[in-house]
């Protein structure tokens, strides 16, 4: 029986559906059996992050409404055997669907896969609930700034009254220069005002946006975001790994003596 | 000169944390809105059988230290102020 992960934050653009697509794309990597779920009915990403738009025939809601079967909404993500998307209505909103519907719909998934990965829209309304229906565990993202940090507090709060029992946070575009001059809270003041488990710390890196131009994820690749992703996949089925050094003098040796 | 007084600046890293443990207290201790409003007006809704409550006046609140209510946590404060001794014949 495989898990259900829930990516959530509560606030929008932290950076939950490059999580959803870096962490999917990770653990098939791994040799997982993974299947991502678009949940941001209307306003859908998790394709073009994964540079699958063109590939979509159904839809999330398509399979909700019975309207084709759920491997023929399913794309496969070329390159892994067993990788999927299962994107979302984009003309449709998210009373479509009941979070009864979705429990039952990831209920049967997990039976079939390692994992069942699904990106949250943003705040805590019907589209949450759908989300977080049929979660065993969840990821909770944030950046450290105080609105994300608050309302990643609320999303906490709301998953321990949904039982939704086990998440971990993930603290996304840390800035080690503005951290080292005091302008940013770190990962461990995020940690201590949230005081839940960490699962990862994502340095803010360029190269994010690079992938998500060509919208090819980057988990596993050398710089800095990639091995971060790289690292909460492995944490996420069990694995202890140490969280990387950004206070590296590496990166920034490098940087100027230009090696790439 | 600028380089003296950027030194004392207080860095706003320690204000966004300090700021952030203070608000999520208080959500946390503070009960709903609606629940405070409510629990006002059953608290009037008895009072004023016996006293006539100066409503206007009157607040309700949980504060995080409940040191004169004798708690060692939290305690919910009420000021009632009333505007004349009313005897109701029952």
């Amino acid at each position: 029986m495989g898990e259900v992960i829930v990516v959530t934050s509560g606030k929008g653009g932290v950076g939950k559906t490059t999580t959803t697509a870096n962490v999917g794309t990770g653990l098939a990597k791994l040799d997982k059996k993974v299947v991502l779920i678009d949940m941001d009915i209307g306003l859908r990403n998790l394709d073009v992050v994964m540079g699958l738009e063109n590939r979509i025939v159904y839809n999330l809601v398509d399979v909700i409404e019975q309207k084709c079967k759920i491997n023929q909404a399913f794309i496969k993500v070329k390159g892994y055997s067993n990788f999927y998307l299962l994107p979302c209505a984009q003309t449709r909103d998210k009373t479509s669907v009941s979070p009864e519907q979705m429990k039952t719909l990831t209920d049967t998934l997990k039976k079939e896969f390692d994992y069942v990965i699904l990106d949250c829209p943003a705040g805590i309304e019907q589209g949450f609930r759908n989300a977080i229906a049929g979660a065993d565990r969840a990821l909770i993202v944030t950046t450290p700034e105080v609105s994300a940090v608050r309302d990643a507090d609320r999303i906490i709060g709301l998953l321990d009254a949904n039982e939704v029992k086990r998440y971990d946070l993930v603290v996304n575009r840390l800035r080690m220069d503005m951290v080292k001059r005091g302008e940013m809270m770190s990962a461990e003041d995020v940690l201590e005002v949230l005081s839940i488990n960490l699962i990862g710390i994502v340095p803010d890196d360029e190269n994010i946006v690079v992938s998500t131009n060509t919208g090819t994820p980057l988990v596993g690749s050398e710089s800095l975001a990639g091995k971060a992703f790289m690292n909460i996949c492995h944490r996420v089925i069990g694995e202890e790994v140490p969280f990387l050094d950004l206070n590296k003098k590496g990166n920034f040796l490098s940087k100027l003596f230009g090696k790439k | 000169m600028g380089f003296f007084s950027r030194n004392k600046q207080k860095k706003s890293g320690l204000d966004a944390k300090s700021r952030l443990k203070l608000v999520l207290y208080s959500e946390h201790q503070g009960l709903p809105p609606e629940t405070i409003e409510q629990i006002k007006t059953d608290i009037i809704q008895v009072i004023s059988k016996y006293v006539d409550v100066d409503i206007d006046n009157f607040d309700i609140k949980i504060s995080p230290d409940g040191k004169l209510a004798g708690s060692n946590g939290p305690a919910l404060q009420a000021n009632i102020p009333i505007k004349e001794r009313k005897i109701k014949r029952i």
